[in-house]
């Protein structure tokens, strides 16, 4: 089959890459990228682990050919920050225990991502609702809430200092 | 699992894609949102040789009110339809029913159209095209016909659109002013999909339902609307009486299929239960 040319930016990186047109967004990102912060479960929509943001938008990359993303802007987890600069989100779950696999870690970071960017002071319920898309195995969902709602008090607080 | 190989075409615009459609017809598919579509290829459910993406044709992406009409192009994506002011406006039945549609990062990329061309039979949108007289254009290279939404869901994934046809857009008229809505469904989990939904409007005049349509989805092969129900509605006083009277009717027609979820017995009482509060909520909203 005939390659495909795909230009994107990944977290402020150019990459240019001749794909097969059947190479999931998930797999272009770990395989020909290998930007292994982004997981893969289910391979078909349902246990959100591969969840990325396209222009900004959070999107199953499972569910969406490389090919398509030609001229997109996407962020994965690894945007965020490094071990010795963690970002907010990133703190407030290792705090609150957020996690305890860390395999649903890297997509429950980028839906609240999307989520604090529109809703910097979001209700318990209105967390509760973007990480619905999200399956974790472990947590039990409290302390992943919890977790969202510190990081968005820590993150309002500093802008007003700012 | 990983999707077959395929040959993947890229029109920009609708005749080009029309073009493909009528070389390869049945040997291809259209590439929306993606996701129904890349599911079903990852699990290989689906192999078709050629994917027609038409995401970059922009003359699919209207969102407007024209001649009392609300018009939906078929790359509008669920989130701009379940957050448009102009939809809630002309049809806030749709407004109601999507935040029981999946959930947000499959309603940033779905797209309405796709859903319905998808036809789902435990998906909410059929059911709130039937009730509210949706049509359906379509096209291929040299033709163009419109069907009603009521004809056009034909099975579980079937509907009247032929394999060299493109789902160009649907057209719904302004619901009146006057006019009550009604949404219920029951999932196990937020954002799943239904094991029964009911969607409804209804228009009281001097104490009497003047208008009313219903159909259920989830329950049968396709959504499907509940005539004999309407039939009891029609003309009677609006309330408790009414609404169970005509939930019974409708609970007596419905042959709702059996499977892991639910079985018939309990789909029933879902129905029955959901018929009633849907009806309900669109008299409680009715202009007096
Ligand atoms: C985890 C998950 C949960 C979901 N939950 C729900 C839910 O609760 N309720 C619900 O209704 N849906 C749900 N969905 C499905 C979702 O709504 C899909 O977006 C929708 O079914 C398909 O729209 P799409 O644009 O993604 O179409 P695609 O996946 O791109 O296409 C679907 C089918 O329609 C055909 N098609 C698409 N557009 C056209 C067109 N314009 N003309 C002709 N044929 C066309 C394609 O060829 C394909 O066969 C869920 C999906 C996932 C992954
Ligand atoms: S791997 Fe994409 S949703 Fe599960
Ligand atoms: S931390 Fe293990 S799946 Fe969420």
């Amino acid at each position: 089959m005939d390659k495909v040319k795909v230009a994107v930016t990944v977290n402020g990186t150019d990459y240019e890459r001749d794909v097969e047109p059947r190479l999931l967004l998930s797999d272009f990102l770990r395989e020909s990228l290998g930007l292994t912060g982004t997981h893969v479960g289910c391979e078909y929509g349902v246990c959100g682990t591969c969840t990325i943001l396209l222009d900004g938008q959070s999107t199953r990359s499972c569910l969406c050919f490389a090919a398509q993303a030609d001229g997109c802007e996407i962020e994965t987890v690894e945007s965020l920050g490094a071990i010795d600069n963690m970002h907010a989100l990133q703190e407030a779950f290792w705090e609150k225990h957020g996690l305890q696999c860390g395999f649903c870690t890297p997509a429950m970071l980028m839906v609240a991502v999307e989520l604090l960017r529109e809703n910097p002071d979001p209700t318990r319920e209105e967390i509760r609702e973007a990480v619905s898309s999200n399956l974790c195995r472990c947590t039990g969902y409290q302390t992943i809430i919890e977790s969202i709602e510190l990081a968005a008090q820590r993150m309002r607080q500093q802008e007003a200092a700012e | 699992m990983k999707p077959a190989p395929f040959q993947y075409e890229r029109p920009k615009t609708i005749e080009g894609v029309l073009a493909v459609l009528n070389q390869y017809g049945e040997d291809s598919k259209i590439l929306a949102g993606g996701q129904s579509l890349i599911a079903m290829m990852n699990t290989r459910a689906l192999q078709p040789r050629v994917v027609i993406d038409i995401n970059r044709v922009p003359a699919l992406d209207t969102l407007a009110v024209e001649d009392d009409t609300l018009v939906i192009g078929a790359l509008v994506r669920h989130s701009e339809v379940a957050g448009s002011p102009i939809v809630r406006e002309a049809n806030p039945l749709i407004a109601e029913a999507y935040p029981h549609l999946a959930h947000r990062p499959i309603r940033n990329r779905g797209t309405l159209v796709g859903n319905l061309a998808h036809a789902d039979p435990a998906s909410e949108m059929p059911a709130v095209m039937v009730v509210g007289e949706a049509v359906m254009t379509l096209r291929n290279h040299d033709n163009l016909r419109t069907v009603h939404a009521e004809d056009f869901f034909l099975g579980p994934f079937e509907t009247a659109a032929r394999p060299d046809e493109l789902l160009t857009e649907i057209r719904i008229p302004v619901a009146p002013q006057e006019q009550g809505w009604g949404f219920r469904e029951f999932s196990p989990r937020k954002g799943d999909f239904a094991l029964a939904s009911v969607a409804t409007v209804m228009s009281v005049v001097d104490g009497k339902i003047a208008s009313v349509r219903l159909a259920c989805a989830g329950i049968g092969p396709c959504a499907c609307r509940l005539a004999d129900a309407e039939g009891i509605l029609a003309g009677a006083t609006p309330g408790e009486e009414a609404f169970a009277a005509a939930a019974a009717a409708a609970v007596a027609t419905i042959d709702p299929q059996e499977d892991f979820h639910a079985d018939a017995a309990y789909r029933r009482d879902l129905v029955g239960t959901l018929m009633r509060r849907a009806l309900a909520d669109a008299h409680g909203r009715c202009a007096a």
